[in-house]
């Protein structure tokens, strides 16, 4: 199937999720439980995310200037960089780090 | 909510919170447009997850599959997962705005991290109506905007690995990632999640992974019995940089309002 089919399911389920919130009985969703399940499921899957895109090629798992990217991203978390500075820390860091030869 | 001259709206802190949290969320929106191109989405789609799907996580979750070689089953099934939290979030917005009719439909395309947190920092009713509309209007045309500006610039740009733009992917997940950490629970739960996702890329087809680091973080949420708004704070927390001593630090500040304490209050 192609991409566009699966891009447009994606949105639907996401307008699905919001709009539950609104139309369904607060009672039926105040269970602390699936609330608990929503929070650690975004931790999980973004850190999932984070080191898939770091380490992955494929089914490959290989080290390369993206762990520099890492690196300089979480020394701008740290010094609490605007999200922005934080992309671009991450950018500039593989950027240079495959100028100076490590790919 | 009662309509409002312009200048008097400008004076009320939700609408002034709401327009900055608009601008500092709507200009990451360049790095989303352009890393999407550069993933290998064309410009129209990537527009049509910034306006139709609409919620950041979701999106650079999408696009991460894609780069990576996932199919497009993967890679909605690990924004459909992300986009679990606004079901939350729509409930919580429900009970303080209570919106009706059309209204009712245009909130729940707004719920969103930072739309809910600049409406639940609020104690005001009236302000919590406008935090929230000033927030989600602001950042959706920001938002949307800043998309089509990102997904032209990274067009042109030739070899995005050149530009070191997989490492900006990689800074954007850590970036959506590092204000939930508050804590070692978070933290323990980020580890263990990643661990399971190095240890399965090896075994299973590109995305999948993802998949299943959704699912032993589940099993954790189900399990154990730690904040039950955990995870739940925004990218961007609208109330931090303004009232630096209004949040604790420890995800019980009025911003992460999933405990209702606003809820009574909002009659």
């Amino acid at each position: 199937m192609s991409l566009w089919v699966w891009l447009l399911l994606a949105c639907l389920f996401a307008y699905a999720w919001k709009l539950v919130g609104y139309l369904v009985p607060a009672s039926l969703l105040q269970n602390p439980r699936m609330s608990r399940i929503a929070g650690t499921m975004t931790i999980g899957l973004l850190a999932s995310l984070a080191i898939v895109n770091t380490l992955a090629t494929g089914q490959a798992l290989v080290l390369d200037a993206r762990l520099g990217a890492l690196a300089a991203a979480a020394a701008a978390l740290f010094l609490r960089a605007p999200f922005l500075v934080v992309v671009l820390a991450g950018a500039g860091a593989a950027a240079l780090l495959r100028l100076a030869g490590w790919n | 909510m009662p309509i409002a001259w312009p200048p008097k709206l400008l004076r009320s802190p939700a609408v002034r919170v709401g327009l900055s949290i608009s601008i500092a969320t709507g200009l990451y929106g360049v790095s989303f447009g352009a890393l999407s191109v550069t993933s290998g989405l064309d410009f129209w789609q990537t527009m049509a997850l910034s306006f139709l799907l609409f919620s950041g996580g979701s999106q650079f979750a999408f696009i991460g599959v894609v780069a990576g070689g996932g199919s497009g089953l993967a890679a909605m099934g690990a924004a459909t997962l992300l986009g679990m939290r606004n079901g939350i979030y729509g409930m919580q917005l429900n009970v303080l705005l209570r919106p009706r009719g059309w209204r009712r439909y245009a909130a729940a395309q707004l719920t969103i991290d930072e739309s809910t947190a600049t409406s639940t920092g609020q104690t005001d009713p009236a302000e919590q109506q406008r935090g929230f509309w000033a927030a989600g209007i602001g950042i959706f045309v920001l938002w949307n905007l800043f998309t089509a500006v990102g997904a032209l610039a990274g067009s042109a740009l030739g070899d995005p690995k050149q530009w070191g733009l997989d490492g900006a992917a990689v800074a954007a997940f850590l970036g959506l990632l590092w204000p939930r950490l508050k804590g070692r629970e978070p933290v323990a739960i980020a580890v263990v999640c990643a661990l399971a996702t190095v240890l399965a890329v090896p075994f299973v087809p590109a995305g999948v992974p993802i998949l299943i680091a959704a699912v032993v973080a589940a099993v954790i949420g189900w399990l154990s019995h730690g904040r039950k708004d955990e995870g739940l704070e925004p990218d961007i927390d609208p109330y931090t940089e303004r009232h630096p001593g209004h949040h604790p630090g420890n995800g019980t500040s009025a911003g992460n309002g999933i405990n209702g304490t606003n809820a009574g209050g909002a009659k």
